[in-house]
């Protein structure tokens, strides 16, 4: 019995204590019936090496993406880790604790998150950030469902350039609700169409809601769209999915921006087949009211020492149930915590660093791919560590070729993007080294 | 009594710490030529990130494991949260999920290279199956509440197919927030049914109630008051007969592991806390994941992808037409699902029972130790967890805040407090099956002390805790005027 | 404790004044109950409110109340000193604690509401 320490003699005493003879007795109240009369049908007990074997032969059956040369992103990126945030993460003191519901003795989980939506501030240029939300694509529900209490009117536009497994996600989420959905197309440069924009912005709308950088990796122009978007009296949310840009790119708050929220896994997560992510959501002070999730805040002990503790819990649903702004109840505090550490060790000057390595990068790799003769890319705008790269086949036929040669050369967009059959969305982080994509560049020519 | 020690004193934000000049980090050069795109200061580009830190990798380390020691977690102790099953977070699991093969591969890898992950996957739904007795699940919930609104959506959209528009989901007032919450986000109207005098839900109001404008009924079983809901099968029935779904919210499932089957009792829908009957640490709030599991009629609404297998292969089933959706931005928490499977191997069938049996047996073993001090509002046998109330307490001026402040200082996590709702000053208290004798003992001894100290000195107990790194903190004032970020000392 | 020539609701409202202008509060004991008030939530002027109809929320740290005005009218003064000092309501009920000024669509509609003493006893009444 792996983890119950209850000895016979123990059992024996408790029972006594209760007053009952037969653990059996316990359960009473569980019509007969129902009560299992044959063990469960599962693998019998696996001892800690057993265990160990099972779980190597399932790993063995993975290539990791640093087996391999990868140039995926899309929503999850490979970043160097300091070796510190997996240390810290491993205190038990931190992951095996509760919500911070008592916080005499939950400081330092509450301090830690407060430090962590100070930080999303800073980089963001809003005013309050929440505690987590589950990932970027509920991050989007969310902040879609937010714009919606914030504005009159049902209609939110999204640009089809955000992720698409978000905007999937949102539309999961909205399916029985008084929200009308409208995407906007991308326009030549890979920007939002500006003049389709404009148009639907005319017959009203809550909010729109663009990616910058967009699923395409391109950098919209985030001070002109929130003119005009304010303009039409609807708010402006921006969505981020690799928040490492936010190092070097204005913040999307002093832009103009009334919401910025998307994934932070990127600050410190490990990629992990898709989660555990960080669903983060950054607004103004005068929102907060409406915002979904728990919030840390800076309080006083009755000796008058500073201190933390969760606030302005009546938003959420154990204190206002159906009324709640939202449902969400566990969120991925570890993951924030672990942003934190991530933050604090890159710093000022580390994120930044980071940063422009990604973005230089990047443009290298762009610009040598795009040598490559029947290659090209389709969209002109800047780019941070992503780009569309149009191949003169189908991408995934060339995708499956680089595969025996442990290439993965990126995603290609025929899934999503039926006229982008032939076009590869890559990413290039700070651990991708010249060698790879100078590899990737012959490879390429090799196999198209 | 002294507050903290000198190795929990206080810690400065990490904004404060630190100076111009140091770093945390170092990145191997730039390999590249620069881009001409980018010049400092021009648009779009900032110039500097204001009040972020500027640390070094010593003080980083040494400012979190300062705060981390200001933290209570299950590794210090009892941690009797009532519908949480703050249970011990077995090490090899932590070991598992961080070696490179699971935790560096990209979700969106050919399938060919994430064979294991699939694998693990599917055989986690089989589990999940057996232990539930339902027909199959989703593993993409981050949480319990993801899991409600999906198993919600999915009874909106069996119910849509058969023309059948329902409007209400009947609740019972024991319930969590999360139904409630989840039960609007899905369109639904929550509609609150009241327990009757056991605690229980009130079978003829139901009876009653129920008709054909109720799409569900969602409870909990063991309900919030650890109480198993005798007349489930009755229950079901009622529902059933109106062509109504039952939604069973799955967080008390640690009572009830490999002793009985919701999906034998006539659930429809269940979601699993794996962050709690399966022991995936709950990390100071999160992540946890909310599979959920449903009926075979409800298999097609599940959302895509699924996992599927094909003899020795593992694929992705993207097209799934009845779905209702994607819930999660790739396929769940990874992580926490492989610590999860690790456990339930671990544990075999027969560690499965023992532990429902020895949640529930340290559970009756506090009640019996502690009901002679403190009042039980309902009197039917517990399972898992039990609910007393302040009442004994209530005439010497103690409410429930001030015994779970004390028992800080007595060195134990406090119970969840003033929930359920139905209970005045409720203390719920869930030991979990991973506490020995000895720490129940002593935790029952500690409440037996803070009776004793409301009766002879309560104001002792009213402005506890006395020995915590903070005293007892100004939640109105953070309500009053929040600070949500740090802005430079005052 | 109660003002005696104010009328009061059965959802702890008072009403109070004279012609159709009237000022609009919550009872000293239903702050009590609320305990310290974090947050009060108000319509604008202009609005309408309904009869037993809820038009706003008070908070306090771990509860939310909503707020049903005892008649109809328009709003025509809202608390403003509120927004940044909801203790107000604690500290002062029947005076600097009020939250609306309305006018009465009907001012016999103030009639059936309870006077100081059945207000009182009805609070005895219901604590039973």
């Amino acid at each position: 019995m792996a983890y119950v320490p209850i000895g016979d003699p123990d059992r024996k005493r408790m029972l006594r204590a209760i007053g009952l003879e037969r653990v059996e007795d316990l359960f009473s109240t569980i019509p007969e019936k129902y009560r299992l009369r044959q063990p469960l049908n599962l693998p019998s007990p696996h001892a800690e090496p057993e265990l160990r074997r099972r779980l190597g032969d399932l790993a063995r059956k993975n290539t990791a993406t640093t087996g391999m040369s990868c140039f995926l992103g899309a929503g999850a990126y490979r970043h160097h880790i300091p070796a510190v945030v997996s240390h810290l993460l491993s205190r038990s003191e931190f992951y095996s604790s509760y919500t911070p519901y008592q916080p005499e003795i939950s400081q330092g989980t509450l301090q830690a998150i407060f430090e962590y939506q100070t930080m999303i501030c800073q980089l963001t240029g809003m005013e309050v950030a929440n505690a987590s939300l589950y990932d970027g694509a509920s991050a989007l529900a969310e902040t879609i469902l937010l714009c919606r209490r914030l504005r009159k009117g049902n209609r939110v536009l999204l640009a089809d350039s955000i992720h698409p497994h978000y905007r999937q996600v949102a539309e999961t989420y909205c399916q029985n609700l008084d929200v009308e959905l409208v995407t906007i197309p991308h326009g030549e440069s890979g920007r939002i169409d500006r003049k389709i924009l404009a148009d639907r912005l005319r017959k009203g709308a809550a909010a729109v809601i663009v990616q910058s950088p967009n699923f395409f990796g391109v950098v919209e122009d985030l001070k002109e769209l929130a003119g005009s978007i304010h303009g039409a009296g609807a708010l402006f949310s921006v969505a981020i999915t690799d928040p490492i840009c936010l190092g070097i790119l204005v913040p999307p708050g002093e832009a103009g921006a009334d919401c910025v929220f998307g994934e932070a896994q990127a600050f410190g997560g490990e990629l992990m087949f898709g989660g555990p992510y960080l669903g983060f959501l950054a607004t103004r002070e005068g929102f907060v009211r409406q915002m979904p999730g728990r919030l840390v805040g800076l309080t006083k002990d009755n000796e008058g020492n500073p201190g933390y503790v969760l606030t302005l819990a009546t938003r959420e649903q154990h204190i206002r149930r159906a009324k709640a702004t939202s449902n969400i109840c566990t969120n991925q505090g570890l993951c924030a915590l672990g942003a934190a550490v991530f933050l604090s060790s890159l710093g000022r000057r580390g994120l930044r660093e980071m940063a422009l390595q990604n973005l230089h990068k990047a443009h290298y790799a762009r610009k040598t791919l795009a040598a490559i003769d029947g290659c090209s890319i389709p969209f002109g705008a800047e780019i941070f560590n992503e780009f569309v790269l149009q191949l003169p086949a189908d991408a995934q036929v060339v995708a499956d070729r680089l595969e025996g040669r442990g290439i993965i050369p990126g995603l290609p967009l025929g899934r999503f993007f039926p006229d982008l059959r032939n076009s590869l969305l890559v990413c290039v982080t700070e651990v991708t080294r010249r060698q790879e994509i100078d590899a990737l560049a012959g490879a390429l020519r090799e196999v198209i | 009594m002294k507050r903290g020690n000198s190795f929990t004193r206080r810690e400065g934000v990490i904004f404060d710490i630190g100076g111009e000049g140091r770093k945390g980090y170092a990145l191997p050069d730039l390999d590249v030529p620069p881009c001409d795109w980018y010049r400092e200061g021009a648009e779009p580009f900032r110039d500097d990130i204001d009040g972020f830190p500027r640390v070094s990798e010593a003080e980083v380390v040494r400012h979190f494991t300062r705060l981390s020691k200001m933290n209570y977690g299950i590794d210090d102790g009892l941690y009797p949260l009532g519908s949480c099953s703050m249970k011990y977070n077995p090490k090899i699991n932590e070991e598992l999920a961080r070696d490179e093969r699971f935790c560096g591969v990209h979700p969106l890898q050919p399938e060919s290279t994430v064979q294991g992950c699939l694998q693990l996957q599917w055989e986690l739904e089989e589990f999940l199956k057996e232990i539930t007795g339902l027909a199959g699940f989703t593993l993409q919930p981050a949480a319990g509440a993801q899991g409600e609104l999906t198993g919600l959506l999915i009874i909106r959209a069996l119910q849509r197919q058969r023309g059948d528009n329902r409007p209400v989901v009947l609740i019972p007032d024991s319930a969590h927030g999360t139904n409630p919450a989840s039960v609007r986000l899905s369109g639904y109207r929550a509609e609150e049914i009241p327990s009757d005098a056991k605690g229980c839900i009130d079978l003829e109001r139901l009876r009653r109630r129920m008709d054909r404008d109720v799409a569900a009924l969602m409870l909990t079983n063991p309900n919030t008051l650890g109480i198993f809901e005798e007349q489930i099968e009755a229950i079901c029935q009622v529902v059933h007969e109106k062509g109504g779904l039952v939604y069973c919210d799955g967080a008390n499932l640690n009572a009830l592991v490999g002793v009985a089957r919701p999906g034998d009792m006539g659930i429809d829908l269940l979601h699993v806390n794996l962050h709690k009957t399966f022991s995936t640490p709950h990390g100071g709030g999160g992540p946890g994941a909310g599979p959920l599991g449903v009926v075979e009629e409800l298999l097609p609404f599940l959302p895509f992808p699924r996992v599927i297998r094909d003899g020795e292969r593992y694929l992705w089933e993207e097209n799934r037409p009845n779905a209702v959706g994607r819930v999660h931005g790739f396929f769940g928490n990874f992580g926490i699902l492989l610590r999860a499977y690790a456990y339930i191997l671990s544990n075999g069938p027969a560690g499965l029972r023992a532990v429902a049996e020895g949640a529930v047996l340290n559970a009756n073993y506090l009640r019996a130790l502690l009901e002679k001090d403190f009042h039980i509002p309902y009197e039917a046998r517990s399972l898992h967890e039990v609910v007393f109330s302040d009442q004994k307490q209530e005439s010497a001026g103690v409410r429930t805040i001030d015994i779970a402040k004390r028992l800080m200082d007595h060195g134990f996590h406090p119970p969840t407090i003033y929930f359920p709702l139905i209970v005045r000053g409720a203390m719920m208290v869930e030991p979990t099956e991973t506490e020995t004798i000895q720490e129940l003992d002593a935790f029952a001894a500690a409440l037996q002390l803070i009776a004793a100290e409301v009766r002879e000195s309560p104001e002792l107990v009213r402005t506890a805790p006395h020995t915590t790194p903070v005293g007892r903190l100004d939640e109105v004032a953070a309500a009053r005027h929040p600070i949500f970020r740090w802005r430079g000392p005052e | 404790m109660n003002p005696e020539s104010f009328r009061y609701s059965k959802e702890h409202e008072w009403i109070n004044g004279e012609g159709e202008l009237r000022t609009l509060g919550i009872t000293d004991h239903a702050q009590a109950e609320l305990g310290d008030i974090v947050f009060v939530e108000l319509p604008k002027e202009g609005d309408h409110l309904k009869a037993m109809q809820p038009f706003g929320t008070v908070e306090s740290v771990k509860a939310v109340s909503e707020l049903f005005s005892p008649v109809a009218g328009e709003v025509v003064e809202v608390n403003r000193d509120l927004e940044e000092h909801p203790e107000r309501i604690n500290e002062d009920p029947y005076g600097k604690g009020w939250l609306l000024r309305i006018r009465v669509a009907d001012a016999r509609s103030i009639e059936p509401l309870m006077t100081e003493a059945e207000y009182r006893k009805y609070i005895q009444d219901s604590s039973r």
